[in-house]
């Protein structure tokens, strides 16, 4: 027995509606693509990421290692970043990590291992480079101090300045710097040896300085938020490795 | 063969009526042949009279509610009591990871997470226990959005502003194969960039943003179009739970004896098919355990007038 003509032709609307749905549903999903193959937004990783690929495979967006940051530098992508939405990621010139944890806790709460438990240390991770972006802006450079809020009154980020609380991160805006010759990404830095200032000249009495990245860098931006200028005159190149251009 | 039937009508299988009826319920059946329309019309209507609940469906809320906001606040004021979200986190420091999120990272990244097998066989432990979809319409955050745009849209439609369309049943498990394709096919988690509940989630916990957008474009389209779309005909994290959920000891329990086949219950449920059984003679068995699909709302329980619908915890009443 067939069904009346009505009912038949009822399930066929269901069903190509069915079809439409699923296929916009789909449809939808798959413009994670864009940003993601596009690039068009790359991220700083926090510490311990693995390759950008397996990171967006293995990261369940569930933001513990959000929770655990002492110093809050991690965020959660949002939906223009595609496949990226949830996945967090450092803005470094806002809030870099300075492994106030020291023992890497995002690491270490990461359920999927996104961020690799291979990591224990601070010293083993590898988020990218730094680099001197701007040499024209940068003061030791031209031979010139700093003197007051590194990153101005209303700048919100914090940082753990170990001489002043071993434990609680200050605000940058909370502690003044008065320097003869700025310092500050050398001196911020977290990781021993990663950068150094080196003369410009053999003049002794050349007070011009230049920072120097060194192999020991793990990119986690504390220069880049640090530095003093308008414009970052220090950058990370993201996931960039040790010898490539 | 219960069973069997009770995936299938999950699965996207039309409920049929049982070939068999038992003896107990066959002559229950007649019985109610014999009470004509008018006698049932007033039974009903002196039912109606008596009985007004919302119970059950304020538990759930204030359940929902609290737990959602125990990942809140467990952040804000940094208890860790509860850490993570709704797809993986921290209950006191041991692993939770929702089944769902588990199986998109595992296809995606085509490794067994050790830490996610721990937190997921939890959660299968739990949510078996506590009926599978429980999870959908007790945690779930967009089933309580979705809810509220139902209310809208039932009222719309009620005014005949809106027409309620339907899509067949079996696109959620075509598009629960899609979805776990595309996650081995291209390494992503391709579901977890659309799915609301997630969404919904880490935006309750970590703040708003964009992604909101689109969950506040699939309430409007539920609203104007497709009554409760995505939980129905969408959500593989709700065929997922289903699956756990299909051999659950709480469940919700149909008996005959009282039920006058008005359909209140019908009218209210997200999934009707699993109360096909209070069609009338359509009931194979005196008693009906509520199939799979089943996300133990309890909108049901409050709805009946006359009790027909009940909470039941199997081998609990032979253990007491």
């Amino acid at each position: 027995m067939t069904p009346p003509l009505a009912s038949r032709q009822k399930e066929r609307r269901q069903l190509l509606r069915s079809l439409a749905m699923g296929s916009a549903m789909v449809g939808a999903s798959l413009f994670g693509f864009f940003p993601v193959l596009k690039k068009w937004m790359p991220r700083l990783r926090p510490p311990g990421a693995l390759a950008e690929h397996e990171f967006l495979a293995s990261c369940i967006k569930c933001g513990q290692c959000v929770q655990v940051c002492p110093v809050k530098a991690i965020r959660l992508g949002d939906l223009d970043e595609g496949f990226g939405v949830g996945v967090p990621h450092i803005a470094a010139r806002d809030q870099a990590c300075d492994f106030s944890c020291d023992a890497v806790q995002c690491v270490l709460a990461c359920p999927t291992g996104a961020l690799s438990h291979d990591i224990s240390k601070k010293e083993e991770v590898h988020m990218g480079l730094a680099r001197l972006d701007r040499p024209e802006t940068c003061l030791a450079r031209q031979g010139k101090g700093f003197k007051g809020q590194a990153r101005g009154a209303a700048y919100t980020g914090i940082h753990r300045y170990a001489e002043v609380d071993r434990w609680k991160p200050l605000r940058v805006a909370d502690h003044p710097y008065d320097l003869e010759l700025c310092d500050l990404c050398v001196r911020e830095c977290p990781i021993k040896d990663a950068i150094a200032l080196e003369r410009l000249s053999d003049d002794p009495a050349d007070r011009r300085r230049t920072p120097v990245v060194k192999q020991a860098c793990v990119g986690c931006g504390m220069c880049e938020m640090i530095c003093p200028t308008d414009m970052p005159s220090i950058v990370v190149d993201i996931r960039r490795q040790w010898g490539a251009a | 063969m219960n069973l069997l039937h009770s995936l299938k009508v999950m699965l996207g299988a039309a409920p049929a009526r049982p070939v068999h009826i038992t003896p107990a319920a066959a002559a229950l059946h007649e019985a109610k042949r014999q009470v004509k329309g008018p006698d049932r019309a007033r039974d009903i209507k002196a039912a109606h009279a008596q009985h007004a609940s919302h119970k059950w469906r304020n538990i759930r809320w204030a359940v929902l509610i609290g737990v959602n906001l125990l990942f809140v606040l467990s952040y804000r004021f940094d208890v860790q009591l509860v850490e993570g979200a709704l797809t993986a986190s921290r209950v006191v420091g041991f692993h939770f990871a929702d089944l769902n999120s588990t199986l998109q990272v595992m296809f995606a990244y085509k490794h067994v997470l050790i830490n996610l097998v721990i937190g997921s066989t939890t959660v299968l432990l739990l949510w078996w226990l506590l009926g599978g979809r429980t999870f959908c319409s007790w945690v779930c955050p967009y089933h309580l959005l979705a809810e509220l745009a139902e209310k809208i849209h039932v009222a719309l439609a009620r005014r005949r502003l809106v027409v309620d369309y339907t899509l067949h049943r079996g696109t959620r498990t075509v598009l629960y194969g899609v979805f776990a394709g595309l996650a081995l096919a291209c390494d992503y988690t391709v579901f977890e960039s659309i799915s609301p509940t997630g969404i919904v989630s880490r935006a309750l916990i970590y703040g708003p943003g964009l992604a909101l957008i689109w969950v506040a474009g699939l309430l409007v389209y539920e609203i104007l179009f497709i009554r409760r779309m995505w939980c129905r005909y969408i959500c593989p994290i709700g065929l997922t739970y289903g699956l756990v959920g299909a051999v659950s000891p709480v469940r919700v329990q149909y008996s005959l004896e009282n039920c006058l086949h008005e359909g209140d219950c019908r009218k209210v449920c997200l999934v009707p098919h699993v109360l096909d059984c209070t069609k009338k003679t359509y009931a194979d068995d005196t008693l009906v355990a509520i199939g799979a699909d089943c996300t133990r709302c309890g909108l049901c329980v409050d709805a009946c007038p006359t009790g027909s619908l009940r909470y039941q915890v199997k081998y609990l009443d032979k253990l007491l």
